[in-house]
């Protein structure tokens, strides 16, 4: 085991916590090889938020053991602290002061003087793309540059390990790729990351290997491509409006490869999972105006969180996914039960519930 | 050693920190200088007319910088519960730094507050009659116990703050003990005409002692109906005023970082 630890630059054994009636963890084991990202996948409400605040050292766990970079976050935090740089869900910039002072205070704060606090703050403004807005109150940025402010304050140290709770939530797909492009540079000079995410994209796009979590348990986990394979290719979903032409349009959809078809009986909206993406696209489109079938609404979508569940679990996350509980359905806090999965991301899981 | 030196510096850079925050809201500032100016004319000419006039003004400014200072709690509450609603104490948590420099960063920065404060209640208590006639180094030591007050009063702020834990509620809770706790006491008013019991809590009161001490320290006597009693805390209003600030700031600073590692720990 103690091997294990010097190899590894997140590990955590069995972590369990508990918030009054509720189990946020219920045994979480993670690892991350040195230089590697991994990432964190999971509903709103699934345990990641604990999870990297245990690492962090902010919340101590009811049972389990976790080390970063080798220094148990429990018996030793102040060395965790020395090697870990965090950017928490919600930016925590302080948006009196400017973006230059931020980074300022959190580089004394590190113990380094005062020069070169002020030469850290220079060199991170400019590497994140802040310089021109260097001396504006953060509270005036756009929530792009704000993230990038956060995660510059979480390199600060050029900390080893960086922890990074969700940093693409809630921002704009501009902000989105900007985030990325950092987190890309992050780790090619050799950094340790760990990602939380609800988005199968994002953790495909980061993440070397992903662990999928789920009320508070691991439920899967391999590297991207493992994933992607367990989940499959994208969605193709159209709608039918014509119901006497739904029989007929199952049929040809189930040609199109070993995928059986969704439909939403409601709103004769199909979805079913393809491995060539517009070839099948175009071949569907091809037989379906061959039987003189009209459709609307044509997609093509990769596979959401709610797919990957599906795929992985042959169940909807039960977190309480991005405004996905119907409301009046309550209970989704304290009783995490199956609640009927909206679409957490995006089309593609629309044909899902009644449709099965 | 080392561990106190580091929380002396972690403590001022976040002071620092603190005093950009103050003098970018304005406001607040403005607000915080505003209530001892306004009380000093409310008492000065409300009701100082038919408590002594001139003598009565004279009296009235060591009870108005110990009630000033008393109210800059509110601040000191506000401060530390809005750190922690905006992740910011969380930021500073996962840092190499000591817990303790959090909150004494932010009594510290409190405390430069009550100079300012003292400042403008002092020129406006000039322009109303009030004189010091006492050397400049007692004058020196009043001004010192004043703020030695302010720093113990500025960790019950952060102690209230801590509990409270969100904003709302320590707004409203950070104010409401301030106006009991300075107005049953010597602030204002002679204790002889207050009912036997509250007429004790009033003598013990480290506002009483505080103001007392204070007036005695600048020479400002207080006119005949306004003459103090004869019990301990009274007589003895400097040392006792100093064993209160000691035991207050003591008490809350362990009960405020106790706090501060419970609620952070969640």
């Amino acid at each position: 085991m103690a091997r294990h630890q010097d190899e590894a630059a997140i590990r955590a054994v069995g972590l369990t916590k508990r918030f009054g009636s509720k189990q946020a963890l219920a045994g979480v084991d993670l690892e991350a090889a040195e230089g590697t990202v991994l990432g964190v996948l999971g509903p709103n409400g699934a345990g990641k938020t604990t999870t990297v605040r245990i690492l962090s050292t902010l919340l101590r766990a009811d049972g389990g053991r976790a080390w970063v970079a080798g220094h148990n976050v429990r018996r030793d935090p102040h060395a965790v602290r020395e090697r870990l740089g965090l950017s928490g869900q919600y930016a925590a910039v302080d948006e009196k002061l400017t973006a230059r002072e931020n980074l300022y205070l959190v580089a004394r704060l590190y113990g380094m003087r005062r020069g070169a606090a002020r030469r850290r703050a220079a060199e991170l403004l400019a590497r994140f793309r802040l310089e021109e807005a260097a001396d504006r109150p953060s509270g005036t940025f756009s929530g792009g540059m704000r993230r990038r402010l956060d995660l510059a304050g979480a390199l600060v140290a050029s900390p080893p390990v960086v922890i990074l709770d969700e940093p693409t939530t809630g921002l704009d797909p501009r902000g989105r790729t900007d985030t990325w492009a950092s987190i890309r540079e992050l780790v090619a000079g050799g950094t340790t990351v760990l990602l939380t995410t609800q988005y199968l994209e994002e953790a495909d796009q980061l993440a070397d290997s992903i662990t999928v979590i789920d009320r508070g348990r691991v439920i899967a986990r391999g590297s991207a491509a493992d994933l992607k394979a367990r989940v499959g290719g994208e969605r193709l979903s159209l709608t039918v409006p014509a119901a006497w032409a739904r029989t007929l349009t199952e049929n040809i959809l189930s040609t199109l490869g070993p995928h059986t078809p969704d439909l939403d009986q409601r709103t004769g909206r199909f979805t079913v999972t393809t491995e060539h993406g517009a070839r099948t696209l175009e071949y569907a489109l091809g037989l379906l105006r061959l039987a003189d079938i009209p459709v609307q609404d044509v997609a093509l979508a990769p596979p959401t969180l709610d797919d990957a569940f599906l795929a992985l679990t042959g169940d909807g996350p039960a977190g309480e996914s991005d405004g996905g509980e119907p409301p009046g359905e309550g209970g989704g806090d304290s009783t995490p039960e199956h609640a009927p999965a909206a679409a957490a991301a995006g089309t593609g899981s629309h044909a899902r519930g009644e449709g099965r | 050693m080392r561990i106190v030196n580091r929380v002396a510096r972690d403590a001022a850079i976040l002071a620092w920190r603190n005093m950009l925050n103050l003098r970018r809201t304005p406001g607040s500032v403005i607000a915080a200088l505003v209530q001892p100016v306004m009380f000093v004319l409310l008492l000065a000419y409300v009701f100082g007319g038919s408590l002594g006039g001139a003598g009565y003004r004279t009296f009235l400014m060591g009870g108005i910088f110990a009630q000033a200072v008393t109210f800059n709690a509110a601040f000191t509450a506000l401060g530390l519960a809005s750190d922690m609603d905006k992740g910011i104490v969380d930021r500073f948590r996962s840092l190499p730094m000591p817990r303790m420099a959090v909150i004494l960063g932010r009594t510290l920065s409190d405390l430069l507050m009550s100079v300012v404060t003292l400042t403008v209640t002092s020129l406006c208590g000039l322009l109303v009659g009030w004189r010091i006639s006492a050397s400049v180094p007692t004058a020196v030591l009043g001004y010192l116990l004043i703020l030695l007050f302010a720093f113990a009063m500025s960790w019950v702020g952060a102690t209230i703050g801590l509990v409270a834990r969100s904003v709302e509620v320590a707004q409203s809770a950070g104010l409401i003990w301030l106006f009991p706790v300075t107005f049953v006491s010597s602030a204002f008013v002679s204790t002889s005409s207050m009912p036997g019991p509250l007429r004790a809590v009033a003598e013990w009161n480290p506002v009483s002692a505080t103001a007392t001490a204070v007036r005695r320290l600048f020479g400002n006597e207080p006119p005949a109906g306004l003459a103090y009693g004869h019990a301990w805390p009274v007589v003895h209003a400097l040392p006792y005023a100093l064993v209160c600030a000691a035991v207050i700031t003591a008490f809350f600073m362990v009960f405020a970082v106790s706090r501060f590692r419970r609620v952070t720990r969640g």
